[in-house]
């Protein structure tokens, strides 16, 4: 075992052995071994995932909640059985508080429609932060142009953390729904969203949470937060793309309107009225993404086999080891930098346009984001078009991280020529 | 990185570094506005067209090293130019990084010492070999098109 490999497992978690369940990661990329950085855009996917929704169009799919015949119920029973499993997931009460959608960007349109459609009116507020992904953004600025609404941000300091005195001040009469990330995308600040739900509670303000870059690196439990929507993508916690859940406490999620009208969300339809299906069903129009949902459901198998406590010390000691590294570099400047930040390592390099960057990395095999990371507000905060950004998922180890480096060394050697 | 180099090439990093015909250009005629989302490059490019002739052209902007050596080359290129000639040169730059100008190869363009446009438009064809950069390299060109056609229309390229 190489000194670094070492290390990687004197964290408690053994990166290695999770590496050889992810197939993709053993194939080479242009003739060198994969370093992959991406994952906060989308994680590779276990064997466990791959096999899952193999088995599901091979051995158990039909449509579900439809037929009397066997195929059908063990479809269901696997549908609803995933169900189960983000519910225990996320610590719901209820399985019936979980609504399957596409994914993160989908689930937060639905509280925009249902939510704007029930609780919002022309010159209400919803509170947002200035790091949140354009998926967070954009549904709240559709909505103000719908019906009126305002929409607020609340400020981020230069590490990119939220500022939470100005946030509290930014509550208002006329708040009527806050809607923040978690883990922000482009920085990865933690966010306190304990805090701020209990803010919104006091003062009978629900609250929505973007768990997409959470989830993935940190136990969540809807119930101690106390969050009324948490939603995140599935292909970002090592499961399918096309998948992802709405959490929607069941007393909000039964005030609410449907989003989508269609087939498997109604308990009778005639000409002049229709009947609509219970919770979660009212919000699930049309035949779902079955295969996804299983799949999905063995992401999170996998994940609590191996532990999210142990993913977490063991990023949180890459965390620590790539600013460190990234520190040495010259010319680097991190963006992002708040404390006890997770998952992302943002950056931009004296005299190289992060793109460039990426082309080159590229070429040594290295596989990270550049770009505005659908968080143009951050891009414009910091004061950059742009950054590189290096993301860790549970199969990284500090070998990646010392790949990134040589690779950013070789950067230099060429924009320096 | 052999390839990269090709991609990187001195030339372009001096542009880089040194963009020429840089910054808004006084008294200019014609202008439009670029932008390549997919890496957030902003670019401008002002004209003074007289007579049919491009007497003067100067872009700013931001973005990566492939956009502004593109636009900063083309600059350098363009002065002076008809507009049929500088569109004829757009043509056959956009043949040559996008890989379909057939008998315009990267060698051909560079061993024909007498085709003095070839041997400049030549330090950007290594961008053939990166699809994903072509609409970096051809952003400003794109812009220039829009800005003799007056289109006033944001340019994006993606």
């Amino acid at each position: 075992m190489s000194g670094a490999a070492a290390i990687d497992r004197a964290a408690g978690f053994d990166a290695e052995r999770a590496r050889a369940d992810f197939p993709i990661l053993h194939r080479p990329v242009r003739g060198k071994p994969l370093t992959f950085l991406d994952s906060a855009a989308s994680a590779q996917k276990p064997q466990a995932v791959i096999d899952a929704v193999r088995h599901c169009y091979e051995a158990e799919y039909a449509n579900v909640h439809r037929g009397v015949y066997w195929l059908s119920e063990r479809a269901t029973e696997a549908f609803e059985g995933a169900r189960e499993k983000v519910r225990a997931f996320l610590n719901a009460a209820d399985s019936r508080e979980i609504v399957f959608v596409r994914g993160a960007t989908e689930a937060i349109n639905l509280v925009a429609s249902s939510v704007g459609e029930a609780l919002l009116g022309a010159g209400d507020e919803v509170l947002i932060t200035h790091m949140e992904h354009h998926s967070n953004i954009v549904p709240w600025q559709m909505l103000r142009d719908r019906k009126g609404i305002a929409l607020k941000v609340a400020p981020i300091d230069e590490d990119g953390a939220l500022i939470m005195e100005d946030f509290r001040r930014l509550i208002g009469p006329r708040t009527k729904l806050i809607a923040v990330t978690h883990v922000a995308n482009a920085l990865g600040s933690v966010v306190p969203v304990a805090e701020i739900c209990r803010l919104g509670r006091d003062r009978g303000i629900p609250v929505l949470i973007d768990g997409c870059q959470a989830v993935p690196h940190m136990a969540v439990d809807v119930q101690a937060l106390g969050c009324d929507f948490y939603v995140f993508s599935g292909h970002k916690l090592y499961g399918p793309t096309g998948i992802g859940a709405l959490y929607g406490r069941a007393d909000m999620l039964e005030r609410l309107p449907p989003y989508q009208g269609g087939g498997d969300m109604i308990l009778s339809v005639s000409f002049e009225e229709t009947v609509y299906a219970g919770l979660p069903h009212k919000f699930e129009a049309g035949t779902p993404n079955i295969a996804g949902a299983v799949g999905l459901g063995a992401a999170i198998d996998y994940l609590g086999g191996l532990g999210l406590d142990a993913i977490a010390a063991h990023e949180s000691d890459l965390m620590a080891y790539g600013m460190a590294r990234l520190a040495a570099v010259p010319g680097l400047r991190p963006i992002g930098t708040a404390p006890g930040k997770t998952g992302v390592l943002s950056f931009v390099m004296e005299g190289v346009h992060p793109h460039d960057i990426g082309t080159i990395l590229d070429g040594e095999g290295i596989a990270i984001r550049v770009g505005h990371h659908c968080a143009q507000p951050v891009m414009a905060r910091f004061g950059v078009p742009a950054t590189a950004r290096a993301s860790l998922g549970l199969y990284n180890r500090r070998a990646d991280i010392d790949a990134l480096i040589d690779g950013l060394v070789k950067v230099r050697e060429m924009f320096d020529r | 990185m052999t390839d990269l180099r090709e991609l990187y090439q001195e030339v372009i990093l001096d542009h880089n570094r040194n963009p020429r015909n840089f910054g808004p250009l006084d008294d200019h005629n014609r202008a439009a506005a670029g932008h390549n989302p997919l890496c957030g490059d902003q670019i401008s490019v002002y004209l003074i067209v007289e007579d049919g002739r491009v007497a003067d052209v100067h872009f700013d902007g931001n973005g990566c090293a492939i956009s502004m050596a593109s636009a900063s080359l083309m600059t350098e290129m363009l002065k002076g130019r008809t507009e049929a000639e500088a569109r004829a040169l757009f043509d056959r730059f956009h043949a040559m990084v996008t890989g379909e100008g057939e008998g315009e190869s990267e060698a051909g363009l560079a061993e024909d010492t007498d085709d003095e446009d070839a041997m400049r438009l030549a330090v950007l064809s290594g961008v053939r070999e990166f699809p994903v950069r072509v609409k970096c390299a051809t952003l400003a060109w794109h812009t220039f098109a829009a800005a003799l056609d007056k289109t006033g229309q944001t340019v994006v390229t993606e």
